[in-house]
């Protein structure tokens, strides 16, 4: 097998881009999963935003808008999740489900009139004096715009919940709501606050599927890639910074054992399909076992207002 | 009293109404990927609206996509049957059994199984030559590429897509004895964001030449994207990437077949036979070679489909060896259907072994 016409740099750029649909879902998720509640429907989220991103996008030949459209669409579709679990009490994980089913059989009605239509893609960004270093100006700064805010939207959730006064109201909500409440704290508003941005993430994701990745839409297009986030986002631990190193390993794997395949590597082709997966896992599961932190308290539960 | 006899009256004439729309026959579908995928089930449904066109108000169809393989599809057959489904047609290797556990239990039901091998008394099997669209595509890949590398998007390690590999290696070798294959399976049929990765990897790795046996257009995005890759449609013509990356395609045409079998099961006549049929038949249809192919390249293609069409040349001749060196064809013998059927191996040349 031939080594040598794997190439670092497009490796590294390839991987970048396999993992940012699901980085931008599982940093939302992480979010929604600190502040107690267990949002399911990722899956369903992701891909209305891919159908949203595509139609506007098509529709209006401007990649950015369907982006934003899609942020848009999806928060409020979560919006829908956050009514029933919050303020109608319902089973957060038959909820979450059912939002992913609604989801894919919406996306799948909306899009059938643009199905097999090519859509405008984000052009890849060219920074003036970085793109031009050898090595590393391919690999890491010829990216189009949305790799970088999604880098960007890590640092910031890592910022906001360490740092400040806001992010310190939403852990606690998610470790113990009935304390939080009994401080006066809007439990069920910092919620719904944080589901709308873990939607509005989710569609990111998605509509980066259909706007970079591939761009086209096709039923079903996510094929599971909201439900590799919410596994990464456990195994990580429910850190910010833990999210994208699983993200990228994932990605990184999946583009490796294609890459492996390709240059005609003598491992077995099962093996390599499943590597991502196992890899993935492994790796978080080593990292987070030193260290002890878990899930937040009251993940999942119904909050009860007592008083 | 009076609104009572409306009301059924009104039913009864519904009832009259729908009882003279009631068609003769019905036909089901069953469809492994979606219909807009522009590759292979698109094909497949418009050989379904080729029926209801041809066949008016007599036929009526119903189809289901997204059928997943296995226990699924045999949920989907039953009740297909069960909605009085004469006919039904199964569109995917992975149906095979599901299709004759179905066909056991509802023995008035006749069945058409698509690329798979087993039958009964009222299931009948059918596929097309994809291997001699291959080989016109193997030649051009193999006169056209500048790096000397061809990539190849495998799904699954069937015979079909074997053959389908075989094919085109062997036509590339004949023209250029340096073209390499590279050869990446991803284990399904349709999944465009996998695709588009396995295209972007190969041609990272310097492919210019992307054949693929899988059904959706993401590689020839990725190949648009790229640039200076050459790609050919599969199953549908993907029209929307001419003149490049898509230089050519092979285009399934089932409509003539689907007509044929509706028409034998509206006469009675339907028996369970064994359909293989290629490019002399037209159920294999070459698509149109673009002006990104040199002219000479073009018209050497153009003469291979008219030899194959005739069967004056058959793309599986020796003098072939299989990989490990043994002979398997001696010159100018030809290979035959049950060894093709049943192809497993690769032709000397290749590197890399077939994934059990």
């Amino acid at each position: 097998m031939d080594f040598s016409s794997i190439n670092p740099a497009l490796l590294i750029a390839s991987l970048m881009v396999s993992a940012t649909p699901i980085l931008l879902a599982a940093i939302g998720e992480a979010v929604v999963e600190k502040s107690g509640v267990l949002n399911l429907g990722v899956e369903g989220m992701m891909i209305v935003g891919a159908v949203v991103g595509f139609i506007v996008a098509v529709n209006t030949d401007t990649p950015l808008l369907g982006f934003v459209c899609a942020a848009i669409i999806s928060g409020i579709f979560s919006i829908i999740f956050g009514i029933l679990t919050q303020y109608l009490k319902s089973n957060q994980v038959a909820t979450g489900l059912g939002l992913t089913l609604v989801g894919l059989g919406l996306s799948a009605l909306l899009g059938r009139p643009y199905e097999g239509m090519k859509s405008p893609t984000l052009k890849a960004l060219e920074i003036p004096f970085f793109s031009d270093i050898p090595v590393l100006g391919k690999m890491l700064f010829s990216h189009d715009l949305m790799i970088y805010f999604s880098i960007f939207l890590v640092t910031l959730v890592w910022w906001f919940l360490k740092y400040t006064h806001a992010g310190m109201v939403l852990r606690a909500v998610g470790e113990n709501h009935d304390a939080a409440h009994a401080l006066g704290y809007k439990v069920v508003r910092v919620r719904m606050l944080a589901i709308m941005f873990g939607g509005a993430t989710s569609g990111l994701g998605g509509a980066y599927i259909s706007l970079a990745r591939v761009p086209q839409w096709t039923e079903g297009m996510t094929a599971g890639a909201g439900w590799i986030a919410l596994a990464i986002v456990v195994f990580a631990s429910w850190r910010p910074w833990r999210v994208l190193f699983g993200a990228y390993i994932f990605g990184g794997v999946t583009v490796l054992q294609l890459n492996l395949q390709a240059a005609g590597a003598s491992i077995p082709v099962e093996y390599l399909s499943m590597s991502p997966y196992l890899i993935t896992i492994v790796v978080l599961v080593i990292i987070s076992s030193r260290g002890n932190q878990g899930a937040p308290a009251s993940l999942g539960r119904p909050f009860h207002a007592s008083s | 009293m009076y609104i009572k006899s409306v009301i059924a009256g009104a039913i009864a004439s519904l009832g009259v109404a729908a009882a003279a729309l009631a068609a003769d026959v019905k036909v089901g579908f069953v469809y492994v990927g979606p219909v807009g995928d522009y590759g292979w089930t698109y094909e497949h449904d418009q050989g379904r609206l080729a029926v209801e066109e041809h066949f008016g108000d007599r036929v009526e169809t119903v189809y289901q996509e997204l059928v997943p393989e296995g226990a699924d599809s045999e949920r989907v057959m039953t009740q297909m049957a069960l909605q009085g489904a004469d006919l039904i047609f199964t569109t995917s290797f992975g149906y095979m059994e599901p299709t004759i556990n179905v066909a056991k239990k509802f023995p008035d039901v006749k069945f058409e199984h698509a690329t798979g091998y087993m039958r009964a008394d009222n299931v009948s099997t059918y596929s097309a030559r994809f291997y001699e669209g291959r080989a016109i595509q193997g030649h051009i890949a193999g006169k056209m590429t500048k790096t000397n590398k061809v990539g190849y998007i495998g799904s699954f390690p069937i015979p079909e897509v074997v053959r389908g590999i075989n094919s085109a290696f062997i036509h590339a070798r004949k023209v250029n004895p340096d073209v390499e294959f590279n050869i990446v399976w991803i284990y399904t049929w349709f999944d465009p964001a996998k695709e588009a990765d396995a295209a972007t990897a190969l041609i990272e790795q310097g492919c210019d030449v992307v054949l693929q046996h899988t059904d959706s257009t993401a590689p020839q995005a990725a190949a648009e994207k790229a640039g200076g890759v050459i790609t050919f449609g599969q199953a549908s013509d993907m029209a929307m990437f001419k003149p490049m990356p898509r230089v050519s395609s092979i285009i399934d045409d089932w409509a003539p077949y689907y007509i044929a079998r509706t028409q034998a099961v509206l006469d009675g006549t339907w028996t369970s036979t064994d359909t293989w049929d290629g490019i002399g038949p037209g159920m294999v249809g070459i698509g149109e070679i673009t002006s990104a192919v040199p002219a000479d390249v073009k018209a050497e293609a153009l003469a291979m489909k008219d030899a194959i069409a005739s069967g004056d040349y058959h793309p599986f001749t020796g003098p072939i060896n299989k990989q490990d060196g043994s002979v398997w064809l001696a010159a100018g013998e030809t290979a035959d259907d049950g060894t093709l059927l049943g192809m497993n191996f690769y032709v000397e040349g290749i590197k890399g072994d077939v994934p059990q």
